[in-house]
């Protein structure tokens, strides 16, 4: 038919390399909108702060406040990163970009998974502060390596849920603005769960919800973990939620991507 | 067989039972200029949109590259360029990342990425702001920048959606220059707009849309011709020769001041031939001679009956 042929580097997609491509943009971001920065990496180190040295002191949960609430911090780290994945997947739905990629024979799955890794990184970065910061302010674990890692491993699960869901969120707002506020509930249930206080000792109504909420197994097997005495039934409960928040997260995702624009 | 760079036909879109595209057939030649001329919701960024790959028609079938974009996205994608309504670049990347990241996206190899980058800052005027972050660039950089993205690959087929539109008058310019030297390199440019200067200066054939339709077809001279009111204006030496003239030629207006005589004509080498031809045959000497045809906003209104700008303010 027509003389014209296409370029042969371009026909074929490669879903790793446009992968690589798209954290590697989306990593830039982070670093360059020192609001992310702050919510993601220093708002967690104040929170911890004044938890540690102002609230802490008055609330009696059986141990140095720094021993009970490193777990909760280390959620804290990995919630407060998410306005700024949610404003970003926003942006490059609603400002035209992501037309440009749809245009080209960019891997479809790409655009998403690169804002689920950089997510993840720049989490990473954040967790790795707050624990830095609890050994410095104090914080003594008698956990295994073993221990260790399956903390660690909880933690990454339950930024990879965070992240997946954070990008449906995202995907499906209709501004950046409200992409961000999207995210206020999953900033604000880490306080509602056994993160700063036991659950026990909450009121009426607040109890059962932080019993039952995702947070409280997750942040109860990392803290059982890091004592040196893990729970099976918590570990289990967590990665079931972080398995089931992930897999909505990222069919929500792949659906609303789909459909829009 | 063929040699078009895009071939339409019986185009259709609704959206719920608003239609957008009623039935659209058209052809660009290769290397050819093509511009989609109409006003606010005629249906061209939906054309553009199903050429693109980026939405699916109802019903008929169209060709790029030789490919269907409807079975063949990716190889339609392989071949074409496409800059946006809105300039599509990274606002919190800079200009160079914007090119890089277009360079990484396509695979091209680190080498040839570097070559490929530097001369599109180069050529696009870039090369001092190449380092700064593209939300800091002016509304005029910002589209040579989409469009610097959108050549990374040097597509033989280029989707321009309004690529003027809300520039000021010197980065219009610019554009088309842009858009010229391009088709000078032999690639194919379809561009939409809802400014008929740009369409009569830019491109070889000119489609009106209106309401999901295309009115009219053609170059822009013959889009021109097709509307009343077009005449051949005769100047003379004399009076004397004015009157002969006017005596001759029905239906003529004589300006004695000017000694000017306007004559109705469609403007075709037909219908000039035989008015010369009349001239000849009673000996009248004519100065000059020109054709005057309407300009597009009067073709506009011939064609759609109403204009333009009405339909852009409704």
């Amino acid at each position: 038919m027509s003389t014209i042929t296409a370029a042969p580097s371009t026909s074929t997609t490669a879903p790793l390399a446009d992968s690589r491509t798209m954290v590697r943009r989306n990593f830039r971001h982070i670093l360059r909108n020192p609001v992310t920065i702050f919510n993601g990496a220093l708002m967690p180190v104040v929170i911890m702060l004044l938890f540690v040295y102002v609230l802490g002191g008055a609330f009696n949960v059986g141990e140095h406040y720094i021993q009970y609430a490193t777990p909760g911090m280390v959620l804290l780290a990995i919630t407060y990163g998410l306005s700024g994945t949610a404003v970003s997947v926003n942006s490059d739905m609603t400002k035209g970009i992501i037309n440009r990629f749809k245009v080209m024979n960019v891997s479809r799955g790409a655009v998403l998974t690169g804002h689920v890794v950089a997510t993840m990184l720049s989490t990473s970065i954040a967790v790795a502060v707050i624990i830095g910061m609890a050994f410095a302010l104090g914080f003594r674990s008698p956990a295994t390596p073993l221990e260790w890692l399956a903390a660690i491993g909880i933690i990454l699960a339950t930024a990879f849920a965070a992240a997946w869901l954070t990008v449906a969120l995202g995907m499906a707002a209709k501004t950046p603005e409200s992409a961000g506020m999207a995210t206020v509930p999953l900033i604000l249930l880490p306080f509602l769960s056994s993160a700063i206080v036991p659950a026990a000792k909450m009121g009426q109504g607040f109890r059962q919800f932080a019993q039952y909420q995702p947070f409280t197994p997750i942040i109860e097997s990392v803290r059982g973990l890091l004592a040196g005495t893990p729970s099976g039934g918590y570990a289990a409960a967590a990665l079931a939620w972080c398995a089931g928040i992930a897999l909505v997260g990222y069919l929500w995702s792949r659906a609303t991507f789909s459909q829009r624009a | 067989m063929t040699t078009s760079a895009i071939a339409v036909a019986g185009l259709r879109k609704a959206y719920g039972d608003k239609t957008v595209l009623d039935g659209v057939d058209l052809e660009v030649a290769q290397g050819s200029i093509f511009a989609l001329l109409g006003p606010n919701g005629a249906g061209k960024t939906t054309t553009v949109n199903v050429l693109t790959t980026l939405i699916k028609a109802d019903g008929g079938t169209a060709l790029v590259a030789g490919h269907d974009v409807a079975t063949q996205a990716k190889s339609v994608r392989a071949a074409i360029g496409v800059t946006g309504q809105f300039a599509a670049v990274d606002d919190l990347l800079t200009g160079e990342e914007n090119l890089q990241l277009m360079a990484d996206l396509h695979h091209l190899r680190a080498a040839e990425a570097k070559r490929v980058v530097a001369s599109l800052l180069e050529r696009f005027d870039l090369t001092e702001s190449a380092r700064k972050m593209a939300s800091t660039y002016s509304g005029g950089m910002r589209r040579k920048l989409d469009l610097a993205m959108t050549l990374v690959t040097k597509p033989r087929i280029i989707f321009l959606d309004e690529p003027t539109t809300g520039l000021d008058p010197r980065s219009r310019r610019t554009m088309w220059d842009i858009v010229r030297e391009l088709v000078a390199d032999g690639v194919t440019v379809f561009l939409t707009t809802q400014y008929l200067e740009e369409a009569d200066q830019l491109a070889d054939r000119i489609a009106v849309l209106d309401h999901g339709r295309l009115v009219a077809e053609g170059t822009p001279d013959e889009l021109k011709r097709q509307v009343p009111g077009s005449h051949v204006r005769l100047r003379f030496a004399d009076a004397a020769a004015l009157d002969a003239a006017a005596r001759v030629l029905n239906g003529s207006t004589a300006d004695d001041a000017a000694l000017t005589l306007r004559v109705p004509s469609d403007g075709g080498v037909k219908s000039v031939r035989a008015l010369l031809g009349r001239l000849d045959e009673y000996s009248i000497d004519v100065a000059e001679f020109s054709v005057h045809t309407p300009d597009l906003d009067d073709v506009f209104l011939a064609l759609t009956g109403h204009a333009s700008t009405e339909a852009i303010a409704s």
